[in-house]
C-alpha cells in the first residue's frame, strides 16, 4: 500500500472515532436538556405562587425593606455571571461573558464600582485568566443544580447588600444568565434582582389582571416581607441557573451535532482523496507493467536481428 | 356536602400534592393555624413542622415542611416550602439516621428536619 493512501486511511480511522464520541455526546445532552426542562417546569409553580404573594404583600402594604429600597446613589453593584462547568457547548460561555463584560463597563460607566461573583468553572477560569478580581465563585454543580445551591449562592448576595455600603455591601445586584428560549435560541441577558420594584413584579405576576385581596398577615406584614424576599431572590437565582443549565445542554447538543456532521463530511472528501489516491496508485502499476513489458517486447525483438 | 377549600403544596422544584380540602392545619411562626373554607385572606411565615390535610373523602394527608408561606384567598390555600415531603415518602430509617447524625455533629437545623419528618410520619 502506497504512504498516500496509508496517512488517508489512518486520518479516516481517527475521524471515525472523534465521530462516535461527538455523536454520543449529542445524544447525552438532547436527553439532558429534556431532563433540565422538565425541571424548569417543575419549579415554575413555586416561583408563580412566591411572585404573587410578593405581589400582594407589596401593594397591601406600604413596608419599606432594604431589599426593596433604592439607594439614591448606588456606589457599587454586585454581578453574579451564571456560567458552565464544563465547555465544548459552542458560544455558550463566551456569550454569557461578553453580557457580563457590557454590562460591567455600562455600570462603571456609570460611575459604579463592580462586584463579581461567578458559577461555573469557565467563567471562574477566564476571570482568573485575566486576573481580575472574583468576589465569590461557585462551581461544580451547574449541570444539575438544587434549590440547596440556589439557597448558597443567595445567602452572601442577600448579605451584601443588606451590609451598607460604606462597609462593603452593595447597592444593587445584577444577574446574567443564559436564558433558554427554544431548543434551537438561548440568549444571554442580564437583568437586575435587587433592589426589587414590587411593580415590576407585579408586571411579572401571572395574576396581574386580578385585584388581590386585602391580606391578613401572620405575624405582620414586615415579617412576611423579611421572610418572603429572601426566597423570592433564590428562586429567582434556582430558576436561573436552571434555564442556564438547560440552556448549556442545548448549546452543546448543537455544537455537537455540528461537530458529529462536520466529521461526517470529513470523512467523506477523506474517502473521496483515499480512493484518488488508490486509482492513482494502480493506474501508475498497470503503467509500469506495460512499460516494463513493452521495453522488454522492445530488448528482446533487438537481440533477434 | 361541606364547603371545601383549594390546596396547593408546593416545594421549590416540584408541585408536592393538590387537591380540595375541607381543613389545613399548619404551624406558623405566632403558632399553629386552621384554615377552612371561606377564611379570610391570610398570607403568613411557616415554621418547619408537620402541615395536616384534611381531604374532602375524610382522608388525612399530613407532609412535613421545612420552612415557607402559606397564602390564602378566593377560596384557595397554597403552601409554599423550600422542601416539602408527605409522609408516605418519608423514609423512616433514614429520617432516624439523619437524626443521630444532627445530634452526633450538633447541627440544629438538620435535627430540626428530621425530627420534623419522623413527627409528621408519627402521627399518619
Amino acid at each position: 500500500m502506497g504512504a498516500q493512501l496509508r496517512v488517508y486511511k489512518r486520518r479516516i480511522r481517527s475521524v471515525t472515532a472523534t465521530k462516535k464520541i461527538t455523536k454520543a455526546m449529542e445524544m447525552i445532552a438532547a436527553s439532558r436538556v429534556v431532563k433540565a426542562q422538565r425541571k424548569v417546569a417543575a419549579s415554575t409553580p413555586y416561583a408563580n405562587e412566591l411572585t404573587r404573594a410578593v405581589t400582594a404583600v407589596g401593594t397591601g402594604s406600604n413596608t419599606e425593606h432594604p431589599l426593596t429600597t433604592e439607594a439614591k446613589t448606588p456606589t457599587r453593584s454586585a454581578v453574579l455571571l451564571l456560567t458552565s462547568d464544563r465547555g465544548l457547548a459552542g458560544a455558550f460561555n463566551s456569550n454569557a461573558i461578553k453580557a457580563a463584560e457590557q454590562l460591567t463597563a455600562r455600570l462603571e460607566a456609570a460611575g459604579r464600582e463592580v462586584d463579581t461573583y461567578i458559577v461555573g468553572r469557565r467563567g471562574v477560569a477566564h476571570y482568573n485568566f485575566r486576573e481580575r478580581k472574583i468576589a465569590e465563585q461557585w462551581t461544580g454543580f451547574t449541570d444539575e443544580p438544587t434549590y440547596a445551591d440556589a439557597k448558597q449562592i443567595a445567602g452572601p448576595l442577600i448579605e451584601a447588600i443588606e451590609t451598607e455600603t460604606a462597609e462593603g455591601g452593595v447597592d444593587e445586584l445584577h444577574i446574567v444568565y443564559t436564558e433558554f428560549v427554544s431548543m434551537m435560541t438561548q440568549t444571554a441577558v442580564d437583568s437586575r434582582l435587587l433592589p426589587l420594584s414590587l411593580d415590576e413584579v407585579a408586571e411579572e405576576s401571572p395574576a396581574k389582571d386580578q385585584i388581590l385581596p386585602l391580606y391578613d398577615f401572620e405575624p405582620s406584614a414586615e415579617d412576611v416581607l423579611d421572610a418572603l424576599l429572601p426566597r423570592y431572590v433564590e428562586s429567582r437565582i434556582y430558576n436561573a441557573l436552571l434555564q442556564s443549565a438547560a440552556s448549556k445542554h442545548a448549546a452543546t447538543r448543537r455544537a455537537m451535532k455540528s461537530a458529529t456532521d462536520n466529521a461526517g463530511d470529513l470523512i467523506n472528501s477523506l474517502s473521496r482523496l483515499a480512493n484518488a489516491a488508490r486509482q492513482a496508485e494502480i493506474t501508475q502499476e498497470i503503467s509500469e507493467i506495460v512499460g516494463g513489458s513493452a521495453a522488454l517486447a522492445d530488448a528482446t525483438a533487438g537481440s533477434d536481428k | 356536602m361541606a364547603a371545601e377549600l383549594h390546596v396547593e403544596l408546593v416545594a421549590a422544584d416540584r408541585q408536592v400534592w393538590s387537591g380540595e380540602a375541607t381543613l389545613v392545619v399548619a404551624r406558623t411562626t405566632s403558632g399553629d393555624i386552621g384554615v377552612m373554607p371561606g377564611h379570610q385572606p391570610l398570607l403568613g411565615v411557616l415554621e418547619s413542622g408537620p402541615v395536616t390535610i384534611r381531604t374532602n373523602d375524610g382522608q388525612t394527608v399530613i407532609a412535613a415542611v421545612h420552612g415557607g408561606f402559606l397564602s390564602f384567598a378566593d377560596n384557595k390555600l397554597s403552601l409554599l416550602a423550600e422542601i416539602a415531603e408527605l409522609s408516605d415518602e418519608i423514609d423512616v430509617q433514614r429520617a432516624e439516621r439523619a437524626l443521630e447524625r444532627a445530634k452526633a455533629e450538633a447541627d440544629a437545623s438538620a435535627e430540626r428536619r428530621a425530627d420534623v419528618r419522623l413527627r409528621a410520619v408519627a402521627v399518619r
